[in-house]
């Protein structure tokens, strides 16, 4: 995945002069993950520009930045270290086509890696994205996939509005796949994809949890529990009519989700579909998620029991195919 | 005497400076009224504010601005009956169209940047917009201004350095009027000021006195003229007077002192500025007492449009959350 966003950074810079990126260690070291790897060598220093370790300037520049007409993609090095820029994000940035009364518009995009799964600890692990879809005037985008990260980013980056672009870190280099190039492999943002088919209940879930949802999916075939799954994808606007039209199929409804139970984003994806859907269930909406501990612990075994697995989830399932 | 500064466009300062203290007192009375929610006056702060941006060419620099400069954006070319639109939060409020309180303001066509209510964000914002104006290399520059209480932000500090880093053509302007609502300097900022700050980031910073039109003007003319260079960000710290209260929802009477704002009113800074142009012979007492009087008729007229002007459609309330909405 970290190969498919860089791709998509370097295709995006060279189609448009005024797509640039900063943050922390972007240019010289190419970014802690290795996302701008190479950027500057080939973009040059202006394009690709190291910040001062300083969050909320990091957003506060790519405003200034995105208001003169420039197409800033800052990075922020974890999406835990995102706060120290909350204000800037949150009461600038995404106000500011609202309250200019649309006289000005704010077109950027900041990317963070998220989540954990790789001994981040409490840190290096959150999974941030409730905060954010709180928050009208932002777009929020979480892909799963490499092909998914590349069209996504690239959309996001032409897109009008400010978006927050999470990046499941356990999957930087988890995968190995083709992705398209150029034009080919731009994704609208707001739709979901649907991963899997199948008519016993449906799992609506995004990020590193749509693998782990494959898996328990695969685990529960054996058992002759059919799973539809369905990847959101991007979190605000998320794709609602996809997954209403998956639960009127199923009647039984899981969201699936790494952070943090209560508050979480899939608490608002069972809440509407609970008020669209309620005559078609044949079960409670369910959420699996995270335990609601402060955050993801270092100890490995600690990091486990925190984690959602595929056995977890498949747990979650059985009962619910079961109700 | 500073650059570019003739009797002219002193004379014509001066009339803003008039026409924000007249709208001002009309805001306030009306506030008083019960006809407008939430005021922040500019008093006290007019001359400084105004000296400043009349060093700088609005159209092409850029402005972030905070929610004391009323006097300043009238001088970015804000007119009495937008000022008066924005108070009334009127559909046609140039700003946010009655979406902000007053004093958020923010014009495209003027280079003023879209403010808004929490303290101290323009500051980095500013730095950012000035790096684009450095990259786009046409001698642009954007001047930001706040209190002193904003200094004491994060912002603050990551701002000036970013700006400073990166020679970007910036113009910090603190408006240190050594209140922040209630909080007085000694217990906001250590030391013996803002502009000693700019020490540490190896570049100037002055202090002048807010009252006096032509040290501000001189202060804020140098300082645009390095931006222009490409000679990096100044920052200047005026010192002024809070003639008002924080907001028209303070009082500050309750927590000063009734001589020491009695001794503060007596530096008003506009009889400064009037004396100082009667004696130069620009303005005569006459042509003051012309000033004062077409200025309040302008203040009227602006006050009986605003008052009549229509609210925003409830309709309208979802629009501009996103682009395609």
């Amino acid at each position: 995945m970290v190969q498919a966003i860089r791709d998509a950074l370097a295709e995006e810079m060279e189609r448009d002069e005024r797509v640039c990126v900063l943050g922390e260690d972007v240019g010289l070291k190419g970014g802690v993950f290795k996302a701008t790897e190479g950027l500057q060598a080939r973009f040059g220093r202006r394009r690709v520009l190291d910040t001062p370790l300083a969050e909320s300037s990091i957003a506060a520049v790519a405003q200034g930045l995105a208001l003169e007409g420039y197409r800033p993609v800052a990075e922020m090095q974890f999406a835990d270290y995102t706060f120290p820029a909350f204000n800037q994000i949150v009461n600038e940035i995404a106000k500011v086509r609202y309250r200019s009364n649309g006289d000005f518009s704010c077109p950027l995009v900041i990317r963070a890696p998220t989540g954990g799964g790789v001994r981040g600890a409490l840190y290096h692990s959150q999974s941030v994205e409730a905060y954010y879809c709180h928050v009208p005037g932002l777009k929020v985008v979480l892909p799963s996939t490499a092909a998914d990260a590349k069209g996504l980013l690239k959309a996001a980056i032409r897109d009008p509005d400010p978006v927050i672009f999470l990046e499941p870190k356990k999957l930087y280099r988890a995968e190995r796949a083709e992705v398209p190039s150029g034009e080919d492999g731009l994704i609208a943002l707001g739709r979901a994809t649907v991963a899997r088919s199948g008519a016993g209940v449906t799992v609506i879930t995004y990020g590193f949890m749509r693998s782990v949802s494959q898996e328990a999916a695969v685990l529960l075939q054996r058992e002759g529990i059919e799973v539809e799954l369905i990847d959101l994808r991007t979190l605000r606007p998320w794709d609602v009519e996809t997954c209403e039209r998956s639960v009127r199929k199923t009647g039984r409804v899981a969201v699936v989700y790494e952070a943090n139970r209560t508050g979480g984003f899939g608490a608002e994806v069972a809440a509407e579909l609970g008020e669209r859907c309620f005559a078609d269930l044949d079960a409670p909406l369910m959420r699996i998620a995270s335990p609601d501990v402060p955050s993801m612990p270092f100890n490995l075994v600690l990091e486990h029991s925190f984690m959602l697995d595929s056995e977890k989830v498949a747990t979650g399932l059985r009962k619910l195919a079961r109700y | 005497m500073s650059s570019g500064l003739t009797r002219d466009r002193v004379l014509e300062a001066y009339r803003t400076i008039l026409l924000a203290r007249a709208l001002d007192d009309r805001r306030f009375l009306l506030n008083r009224a019960g006809n407008l929610a939430f005021i922040v006056s500019p008093r006290g702060h007019e001359v400084a504010q105004v000296a400043a941006i009349s060093a700088l060419q609005p159209g092409r620099d850029r402005f972030c601005l905070y929610y004391r400069d009323f006097a300043a954006a009238l001088a970015c070319g804000f007119s009495a009956q937008e000022m008066m639109l924005s108070a009334f939060a009127r559909a046609s409020d140039p700003s946010s169209g009655g979406r902000q309180t007053p004093g958020n303001f923010g014009s495209r066509r003027r280079g003023v940047i879209i403010g808004s209510s929490t303290v101290g964000p323009q500051i980095p914002k500013a730095a950012g917009v000035g790096l684009a104006l450095k990259w786009r290399g046409e001698g642009g520059l954007c001047f930001v201004s706040f209190g002193e209480g904003a200094t004491s932000q994060g912002d603050f500090h990551e701002g000036l350095n970013f700006a400073a880093i990166h020679d970007c053509p910036v113009i910090f302007f603190c408006e240190n009027n050594h209140w922040a609502i209630s909080v007085p300097q000694p217990l906001q900022v250590a030391g013996p000021g803002v502009a000693e700050r700019a020490a540490g980031y190896g570049i100037p910073g002055l202090r002048v006195a807010g009252d006096d039109f032509f040290e501000v003007h001189a202060a804020v003319s140098e300082a645009a003229r390095r931006a222009r260079a490409g000679e990096g960000p100044t920052l200047i710290e005026a010192s002024v007077y809070r003639l008002q209260s924080h907001s028209t929802d303070d009082d500050q009477r309750a927590y000063r002192a009734a001589e020491e704002l009695a001794a503060e009113a007596l530096k008003d800074p506009i009889p400064r500025l009037r004396a100082d142009l009667i004696r130069r012979g620009w303005l005569t007492a006459e042509a003051d007492e012309g000033l004062i009087r077409a200025v309040s008729e302008e203040v009227e007229r602006a006050a009986e449009h605003a008052e009549l002007a229509p609210d925003p459609d409830p309709s309208t309330l979802k629009r501009h959350v996103y682009a395609d909405a």
